[in-house]
This record gives C-alpha cells, sequence and structure tokens, in this order.
C-alpha cells in the first residue's frame, strides 16, 4: 500500500491548497480516501461529537488569550484560529506516553495532552518561561525559537530507540521552519537513525507576513521523501483526515519503520501573534475564502447530516466552553507573581558560586528597602 | 598513577564513564570507527557498540538538538564538536536550549550535557580549526565552562563533568593533547576538588598571573624564566571559567597585589575583561598597580605561519610582569 499522497509538481503546488488528502470536504461531506479511511474505522459518532467539542474548547480557549491581551492581563497572544483541526486531530491520535515538542501556536496540543487552565495563560502573562512539568503532559514546552524543538524530538526518539520503548516523539512546527537548517537537520538525523518521529509541518500560508510561496516551490511534504522520509499532504481543516493520518505516522513510526513527515493545510485566520497587523500583508478575500473552510462548521454540517447535533449537544458544548473560558480568565486574574528572588532559581542544577553570590548580594540590597521602611 | 597523554586521559575518562552508567552516550562526527580526528574516542565504539557511541551527520545543530532530546530521554550524552570553529552552527542550539531549559522549566527538565571540544591554536591548523570562543559561553547564564591544563584534571573534570546535571563546555587544548603527565585513574571524581575550583599551579609572591589552558604551561614556563631575575610569580590555573573561584583568585591577588592575566582569546570582552574587572570590585585596595592583560589581538586567528604573533608566549607575559611590577621593561630598557 502506499500512503504517500501523490504531489503534482508542476501546476503551482506549494500553494494549491487542495491537492490535500481529506475525508471531509469543506461542506462537512465525506469523502472516501483509500489510505486514510481505514484510520478512523472505530470513530463513530459519539468520537466525532468528542473531536468537534475538543475543538470548540480549543478555539474558546484561544479566544479568551486574545481578549485577556487585549485588556491588558497578557503580554502578547499567538492566536491559533482556524487551526483547530490540525492540532487537536495529530494530538488525539498520541498515546499518553508519546512525546510531543509543540511551538509557541500549539495551544491545542497542549489541550489535548491534558493542559491546565494556568497553562495556557501563565506564560504568556509572564510568570513563567513555561508552567507545565514537561514530564507530566508528555509535552516539552512550547517552543519560540522556530524549528528548534524538531531536533529534540528526533534526540528524544533516538532515546526511545535506545530504552527499546515503542512511544513516539511528535515535533510539531510551521512553514516557515522548514526553511530553518534545524528542520532540515532534524530530518537528516531521523532518516538516518530511522527514528520513531512523525514531524507534524502546520502549513498555515503564512509566517508571520511571509507567505509559503517565499518559503517553498514544491509542496514541503515533497520535500519529505528527498531524505527519505515518507509523507502525506493533507487537509488541515479536516480533523478526521488530521486523525487518520496522524494514527497511520504514529504507527509507522512505533512499529519501528522510521519517521513520517506530515504537512497540514491550514490558515492562521488571525495574526500572527496580537502585536501583529495582518491586513498590511493579505487580502480580505483570502481570509474569506478561508473562512469558509472553517474545521469546525465542517465538523457540525457532518454532525447536523448524521443527526447528532442536537440542541442537548450544543448546549452541553457551549456550558463547556464556558466554564473552561472562566477557569481560564480566573487563571490570569488570579496569578500570583513568584517572589522576586526565585529569578536566580533553576538557572543551574547544581550549586553555582557566581548565581550563589548574585542573590545573596540581591537579597542584601533588597533587604536594605525592608529595613529602610521599617526604621 | 600513570603516565598518559591528555588525549588518553580523555579517552579513558569516557571509557570509566561508559561503564559505570548505561546512559552515558558519546556523539559526534568521526568518533566511531575513525575514534575522532585527534583519535580521543579510540576503539570506544568497539567495546560499547554504535548504539552508545553515535558517528553523526555533519550537522552542529543537529548533534547539539538531538543530544537534548537524549538528555530529555533520561540520557547523558556527551558531545564533541570536532573542532572549535565548528561550533558557531550550534550555537542556537547551546545558548537558547541547553544552557535554558532547566530555568524555562523551573527545574523540571534537567540536561547534563557534555560538550567537549577541542579548543584553540598553535597546532598550524587551517583557519576555523584555531578559535577560542570561550567568552561567549562564559557570558551564557546556565552553562558550566571548564578548560583543562593537564591529563589529570583532563581526567577527573570529564567524569566530573558527565556527571553534572547541569550543562558543561569543555575546552580541551589541542596543543596539550599528546602532553604526557601522571594521571591517578584511581581517585573517585566525586572526592577530587570541584570542577568550579581553580588551581595554584605554582606559589609565588610578587605578581598573580591568572590563566587556563594552554597557557597555563606557557605561564608556568614565564614564572621559571622570571625567577632568574629574581621575580617570584604565581601562577593560578583558573580550570573553571563559569563559575570563576574568586576566593582562590582573591586571596592570591591580595597576597601579590599585582596581576597579569593571559589567555589567548582575543581581548575585547573576553574572559580577562571579566578578570580584570572582578578583581578590581573585589580587591582595589590590595592593587599595588592596574592588572595587566596578555591575550590574543582583537583579530581574526591568523594564517598558522603567523600564529606566534598571536598567542601570547612567555615574553610577552614577562613584559606584562615588568608593567605590573614598574619595573625598567627589560625590552625597552625604559621605566614603564
Amino acid at each position: 500500500m502506499t500512503t504517500v499522497h501523490t504531489l503534482n509538481p508542476t501546476a503551482d503546488p506549494a500553494t494549491d491548497v487542495d491537492d490535500v488528502a481529506r475525508l471531509l470536504s469543506p461542506g462537512g461531506e465525506r469523502v472516501a480516501d483509500p489510505d486514510l479511511q481505514e484510520w478512523i474505522a472505530d470513530v463513530d459518532t459519539a468520537a466525532i461529537r468528542r473531536l468537534y467539542r475538543d475543538m470548540v474548547l480549543l478555539r474558546r480557549i484561544d479566544d479568551e488569550g486574545v481578549a485577556l491581551q487585549r485588556q491588558g492581563q497578557l503580554g502578547l497572544w499567538p492566536p491559533c484560529r482556524g487551526q483547530e483541526a490540525t492540532q487537536i486531530g495529530t494530538a488525539r491520535a498520541l498515546r499518553a506516553d508519546d512525546f510531543a515538542f509543540p511551538s509557541y501556536r500549539e495551544t491545542g496540543v497542549v489541550f489535548a495532552r491534558g493542559g491546565k487552565p494556568s497553562d495556557y495563560v501563565l506564560a504568556w502573562r509572564g510568570e513563567g518561561h513555561s508552567t507545565y512539568d514537561p514530564y507530566e503532559l508528555h509535552t516539552a514546552t512550547q517552543q519560540i525559537i522556530i524549528g528548534a524543538q524538531s531536533l529534540h524530538a528526533v534526540g528524544y526518539a533516538m532515546g526511545v530507540q535506545r530504552d527499546g520503548g515503542d512511544q513516539v516523539a511528535a515535533a510539531y512546527f510551521g512553514d516557515g521552519a522548514t526553511s530553518q537548517g534545524d528542520v532540515n537537520e532534524a530530518m537528516v538525523f531521523a532518516a538516518s537513525f530511522g527514528a520513531p518521529v512523525v514531524f507534524v509541518c502546520t502549513n498555515n500560508q503564512w509566517a508571520i507576513s511571509e507567505p509559503v510561496s517565499v518559503q517553498a516551490r514544491f509542496p514541503i511534504a515533497g520535500r519529505a521523501p528527498g531524505f527519505g522520509i515518507p509523507s502525506m499532504r493533507v487537509d488541515g481543516n479536516d480533523v478526521l483526515a488530521c486523525l487518520a493520518a496522524m494514527r497511520w505516522a504514529t504507527d509507522h513510526a512505533r512499529r519501528g519503520r522510521g519517521p513520517v513527515f506530515l504537512e497540514a493545510v491550514t490558515y492562521r485566520m488571525g495574526p500572527h501573534t496580537t502585536s501583529d497587523d495582518p491586513t498590511r500583508y493579505r487580502d480580505k478575500e483570502e481570509v474569506e475564502i478561508w473562512r469558509r473552510r472553517d474545521p469546525i462548521d465542517r465538523v457540525e454540517a457532518l454532525l447536523r447530516a448524521e443527526g447528532a447535533f442536537d440542541d442537548a449537544f450544543v448546549a452541553g458544548v457551549g456550558a463547556d466552553a464556558d466554564a473552561l473560558a472562566a477557569a481560564v480568565r480566573e487563571a490570569a486574574m488570579g496569578a500570583v507573581t513568584r517572589p522576586a528572588l526565585s529569578i536566580f532559581d533553576d538557572v543551574y542544577a547544581e550549586p553555582h558560586t557566581g548565581i550563589d553570590e548574585q542573590r545573596a548580594a540581591y537579597a542584601a540590597y533588597l533587604d536594605g528597602f525592608a529595613t529602610a521602611q521599617g526604621a | 598513577m600513570v603516565q598518559l597523554t591528555m588525549a588518553k586521559a580523555i579517552n579513558e575518562g569516557l571509557r570509566r564513564a561508559m561503564a559505570d552508567d548505561p546512559k552515558v552516550l558519546v556523539m559526534g562526527e568521526d568518533i566511531g570507527k575513525l575514534g575522532g580526528v585527534f583519535r580521543v574516542t579510540d576503539r570506544l565504539q568497539e567495546e560499547f557498540g554504535a548504539q552508545r557511541v553515535i558517528d553523526t551527520p555533519l550537522a552542529e545543530s543537529g548533534i547539539v538538538g538531538t543530544a537534548v532530546g537524549l538528555a530529555l530521554r533520561g540520557f547523558r550524552p556527551v558531545v564533541e564538536i570536532q573542532f572549535d570553529g565548528f561550533v558557531y552552527p550550534a550555537f542556537d542550539q547551546i545558548v537558547c536550549q541547553v544552557a535554558k531549559l532547566h530555568y524555562r522549566t523551573r527545574g523540571n527538565v534537567r540536561m547534563p550535557l557534555t560538550i567537549r571540544i577541542p579548543w584553540a591554536g598553535g597546532v598550524g591548523a587551517a583557519e576555523h580549526h584555531s578559535e577560542s570562543p570561550e567568552a561567549y559561553f562564559v557570558h551564557t547564564s546556565g552553562l558550566r565552562v571548564v578548560a583543562v591544563s593537564n591529563p589529570q584534571d583532563a581526567y577527573l573534570m570529564l567524569r566530573q563533568a558527565i556527571a553534572s546535571d547541569d550543562p558543561v563546555v569543555y575546552f580541551e587544548p589541542k596543543r596539550l593533547y599528546h602532553a604526557k603527565g601522571d594521571v591517578d585513574l584511581d581517585v573517585d571524581p566525586a572526592d577530587a576538588p570541584p570542577m568550579g575550583l581553580a588551581r595554584v599551579a605554582r606559589e609565588g609572591t610578587d605578581a598573580t598571573v591568572l590563566t587556563y589552558g594552554a597557557q597555563v604551561i606557557t605561564a608556568l614556563d614565564a614564572a621559571l624564566a622570571a625567577e632568574e631575575d629574581g621575580i617570584s610569580l604565581e601562577v593560578i590555573d583558573l580550570r573553571s571559567l563559569s563559575p570563576l573561584d574568586h576566593r582562590t583568585i582573591g586571596a592570591s591577588v591580595r597576597k601579590t597585589g599585582r596581576v597579569v592575566i593571559t589567555h589567548e582569546a582575543a581581548r575585547e570582552a573576553g574572559v580577562g575583561a571579566e578578570l580584570v574587572a572582578s578583581v578590581t570590585e573585589r580587591c582595589f585596595h590590595y592593587l599595588e598597580s592596574p592588572p595587566v592583560r596578555v591575550t590574543g589581538h582583537d583579530i581574526p586567528y591568523p594564517p598558522a605561519k603567523l600564529e606566534k604573533h598571536h598567542v601570547p608566549d612567555l615574553d610577552r607575559i614577562l613584559d606584562a610582569v615588568d608593567r605590573v611590577l614598574d619595573r625598567p621593561n627589560s625590552l625597552t630598557g625604559v621605566e614603564l
């Protein structure tokens, strides 16, 4: 069986957003795909409803993040609206003991891995560089340096090989990251060592203001076979296709057949971050086209067609989203900033005389204020 | 006690660390069958297999970045960067990832990574093969930086670096790889002086020479020569550049009141600048004269035929000693 989606290298391929494998059309109708459909044979209506709920909750976290930033509660927020299917579909295919290496925009991956309300906002509020224990969620801290985590995922996967484990590492990065040396080096290492890693490239069309055409003259998924890595270009707004493709990919890696590369073709509906102004570099018409391909609307249409989108379900999901949004808001507003001297904690795992001395000196300086105030 | 070259001492350090802890891995370019371009990893692959002595693709960021992932998984990778000048492509992974992951994760993730770098010049090498990049790493919080100057330290400090839960950048002076010395392989690294401590390589009373790496040998030669002029130099082998052992440095400076600093890295914002600043802050009232630096010039490392003008030699150190002692200069004959 060939699972590599055939790529046409001729007609404007890097930007052809319909040259993708899918199971759900933009209108919400099921599409047959001989390679993918077997991987979601067990996904029944109840499972689709869970995926729908995940995506709605993720969008609500995202909306709350934007709102909190606008209200001055967060320093920055990187919206992921439009990318819910890619994040939820792929992350839901991972096993709890697999290890995910997300980038800063993969809020949905952290959500799917079991993140708590505080995990979404405290880093963006500036309370800490990360808020969860990577070993608890089996998820690395969200990476800000573009593509750096792809190598960490490969190294982790090399460790799995040496431990004789059957876990998979999932490296998430965007289309812009494929221009980075680290992503290319990661593919060389992964292929050379047959590491159990899945590269998930979220092609959301824009690297801040650089369109994908600046990064790629050929579909990004088409590069992987050149490294000896099978790949698939999948509709990133189709949660069923993302789930199926990721199940195929993790199965391939888990069985010791080596790395896999997925390109999820999707769209970042909002700005790069809340500091960005996308109206300066892209047309309203383009955004409108993608609005009609919305990943959540698509599943809603499917569930309606299957008679599974009743009022009680909608009300339940809505209530869950409201509660989660409130919890996220509470986590941000109720954040307690750590004491001043904690900035010196965890620079080193073992005592370091330079840091110890600076901590003591700064403590004495701060104590001077306390003494002055007390006097 | 055995006589070993520094290269053999490091090789033995790697061998024993791997034998003691199955989580220790060695990775780098050409380190397997070839045994490394300096043969430092000679025969390790034969003994421990290709899963633990990993010949990697030629990509330095890839080597360090995958080592980060291996460390995340619980391994203790020892990475070889083939030459000092090749560490720059890995700079981002070292300073943004290796150095910061423990801090970023509030202590949840440890990075027990050792980055071995064959280092500095004096061996007539081609361009990019004689660099002294230590200041970049000293400037980066989260890294420990050490530089060895003899086979015994090379063995013990490597063991300590591998055992440390912190990332250690470990500089090996290329021009001392084949210098022999006594090595006691039976010392427990846990009982040896910690990596962070400096060593008084020679006691003296008139001036303190602060140095590290291969320059320790040059400084000791200078001290011997100075002795003929009746000058007693104390030579401190810093061993650790981060943290600096201010206690040992300060004790010496307060004793002699005069300081010469020598390293072959360029001067501007180098380790010497840090030493002058910290000695001045801490020991100003003990100083009899301004500290003087003897360093490489602020130039790209010169071609091999000219490198002797760049790497400080015995005479340049003695010239600086004259300056800090306010002696008539032996070269110019004038009062300085």
